[in-house]
């Protein structure tokens, strides 16, 4: 077990190298410099642009920035390219402000994929699976921000919340039982956008995985033996059918991460998405690199967690 | 058991099998027609609004802004300004330009996003996959092409592919050609992963091991006996991967990213109708819902392929 574990890590740790490096060079092989930002301002003279370039070490060779970029983030000391700001706690503010949002969105994701998918499964082809298995390819196939349009005339038409940003403003002395409310009405409308893909995916997913267990031999002989659908279904398939999904948690953190680009535009919510979109407007190096190597960073650590989990519950993977 | 090969002879071939079980899902067949559609729109777009131009979408009509769909042109547009047939069938922008003709020219651009950068990630995923899966063993150095090649892939999963799309289409000059090739260039790794579990598969079977035996040069091999069974996958995850360029295209225009004017793809029409949602709802719902019925056919037909081929899901 400690061997798998460690041999597990080992990968990781390889593999997080090769992400820095992917994530450093491939910023630096886009053309675009941060100090061709403000071309148009004739105040920016040449020595100026040397200077920034200078500063950020811009003229020096690519091995030799991710030498740079690899200390300063390691120390902590790497800065902004737009307000000289250190770059970590900027992001940790912003991923505090995106965490209920991930928290909430993920939650939703993981109750209900899984028994849509399971009651699909169990009564394939009647009217419900037929409906969810039509609504799920619906709900992947609409774009995100014209459905969250439409959500949100609907939410505020409806019942007449405001949804847009964190919380209203101008709220600060009123009741406490109000206030609440707001923001549970803010949080609300943009997780279930965020989480309305993700049940869709894992939700086929599930029911695909829930018929393949079904048609497995233990199940036909758990019927035969004279047992009833309902201990056969959740006594002796279910289980089986959700332990692969211990190894789907991390990998879905990518894609909620990307998609909270789009959707905290949509509700002007200022989170991990929007610190991204306006550091590439303003070509912020340092941000970007460092935005998607933490993206990677936990992803690479979701899906470490998941394959150990998945170890621990299920001898048979440690011995390949 | 008798070896009598007229007994042996399966009742139908494969793709009559295909046919068969394609045809009796309706979701897939009803995908299948709204494609087929798609296609003359698009081929019927590009030649009506560029080659021969019976639809003009970029002619500015200034006192015709925001009428509503199948609205007759106001009495001050000039005469040779006005839309085929007198009348605007989806009424007409901000700018007083044809959504109709704008639509039906943008058909052609959101197709060939999607087809160009589905064609562009196979190649790299079929290629990779390919090499993965058949020269795996292979040493170089100290570590085999494989474990290159697979951990590389790791390596891209783990990045918000999203965020890698916009990163570097707002980096790279502004073109539909950049945001079709950046699509295709971040969304191989799924290919790449399944076509070298595919090709681990075919390399052990009988036939290609019959076909090394007779001394078939390796390439042929690849090329006329493993790639051809590996392809069934690929078509499914093409047609779907067709559905997600499309919709991606329509984030990186509601960001401000995608493909820059004059040219029309159904994202940006939505992304600029997003503004005027209350006072023109057209701009907004025409070609949100064409997005829908496009990307939802190709979805559906994507998933009737993956039934029809695959015989494990048949069986049950």
């Amino acid at each position: 077990m400690w061997n798998f574990i460690l041999r597990n890590i080992g990968q990781r740790l390889i593999l997080l190298i090769i992400v820095s490096f992917v994530a450093h060079s491939f910023i630096h092989l886009a053309p675009g410099e941060p100090s061709e930002v403000d071309p148009m301002n004739p105040r920016m003279k040449p020595e100026d642009i040397a200077k920034i370039r200078a500063a950020f070490h811009l003229d020096d060779p690519l091995h030799v920035q991710y030498a740079y970029w690899i200390r300063d983030l390691a120390s902590g000391e790497l800065k902004s390219f737009k307000d000289s700001q250190p770059v970590l706690p900027k992001i940790w503010d912003r991923f505090l402000n995106s965490l209920p949002l991930f928290i909430l969105a993920t939650i939703l994701v993981w109750t209900w994929a899984f028994p849509a998918g399971i009651y699909g499964a169990v009564f394939r082809g009647g009217v419900y699976d037929r409906g969810t298995v039509f609504l799920s390819y619906a709900l992947i196939s609409v774009p995100g921000f014209f459905l969250s349009y439409l959500a949100i005339l609907w939410v505020v038409g409806w019942f007449g919340v405001p949804v847009i940003s964190i919380k209203t403003f101008g709220l600060e002395h009123a009741e406490p039982a109000y206030k609440m409310m707001d923001r549970v009405w803010h949080l609300v409308i943009p997780s279930v956008m965020a989480a309305i893909g993700g049940i869709a995916v894992l939700s086929r997913y599930v029911r695909s995985q829930m018929l393949e267990v079904l048609s497995q031999d233990y199940v036909r002989t758990a019927r035969a033996k004279g047992l009833d659908e309902d201990t056969v279904i959740y006594g002796h398939a279910l289980g089986n059918a959700l332990l692969p999904f211990v190894t789907m948690f991390g990998l879905l953190l990518p894609g909620l991460i990307g998609g909270s680009v789009i959707f905290e535009q949509i509700f002007a919510w200022p989170g991990l998405g929007r610190l991204a979109y306006e550091a590439i407007l303003a070509r912020d190096f340092p941000i970007i690199m460092t935005l998607n190597f933490i993206a990677a960073v936990l992803t690479l650590a979701g899906t470490l967690l998941s394959d150990i989990l998945y170890a621990v519950v299920d001898p048979r993977i440690r011995l390949h | 058991m008798s070896v009598d090969s007229e007994a042996m002879a399966p009742p139908e071939t494969p793709w009559q099998e295909f046919l068969r079980i394609f045809k009796k899902d309706y979701q897939a067949l009803f995908g299948f027609w709204v494609l087929i559609l798609l296609l003359v729109t698009a081929v019927a777009g590009k030649a009506f609004t560029e080659w021969w131009v019976l639809f003009d979408p970029e002619v500015v009509r200034l006192t015709d802004k925001f009428l509503p769909p199948f609205s007759v042109p106001s009495l001050d547009s000039l005469s040779v300004d006005r839309p085929f047939g007198g009348v605007y069938l989806m009424g007409t922008d901000e700018l007083g330009r044809d959504v109709f003709a704008r639509m039906f020219q943008g058909s052609f651009v959101s197709l060939s996003i999607g087809f160009v950068a589905v064609g562009i990630s196979l190649g790299i995923g079929i290629l990779l996959g390919g090499v993965a899966g058949f020269y795996g063993h292979v040493k170089l150095g100290f570590i085999t092409i494989e474990t290159l090649i697979m951990r590389f892939t790791d390596a891209m999963m783990c990045f918000p592919t999203f965020f890698l799309i916009l990163t570097a289409v707002a980096l790279l000059p502004p073109s539909i050609y950049t945001i079709m090739i950046i699509i295709g260039l971040f969304s191989w790794m799924g290919t790449a992963r399944f076509v070298r579990a595919e090709f681990l598969s075919i390399r052990e079977q009988d036939y290609v091991i019959a076909a090394k035996a007779l001394g078939i040069p390796e390439v042929r091999i690849i090329f006329r006996h493993m790639v051809p069974n590996a392809l069934a996958p690929v078509f499914v995850s093409a047609t779907i991967g067709v559905a997600s360029a499309i919709l991606t295209e329509s984030g990186l225009s509601f960001l401000g990213f995608g493909v820059p004017p004059p040219d029309a793809t159904w994202g940006n029409i939505l992304s600029d109708g997003k503004g005027f949602i209350f006072d023109a709802p057209w701009l907004f719902f025409i070609p949100g819902m064409a997005i829908f019925v496009v990307v939802l056919a190709f979805n559906l037909v994507g998933e009737g392929l993956r039934e029809a081929l695959n015989p494990k899901l048949r069986s049950r």
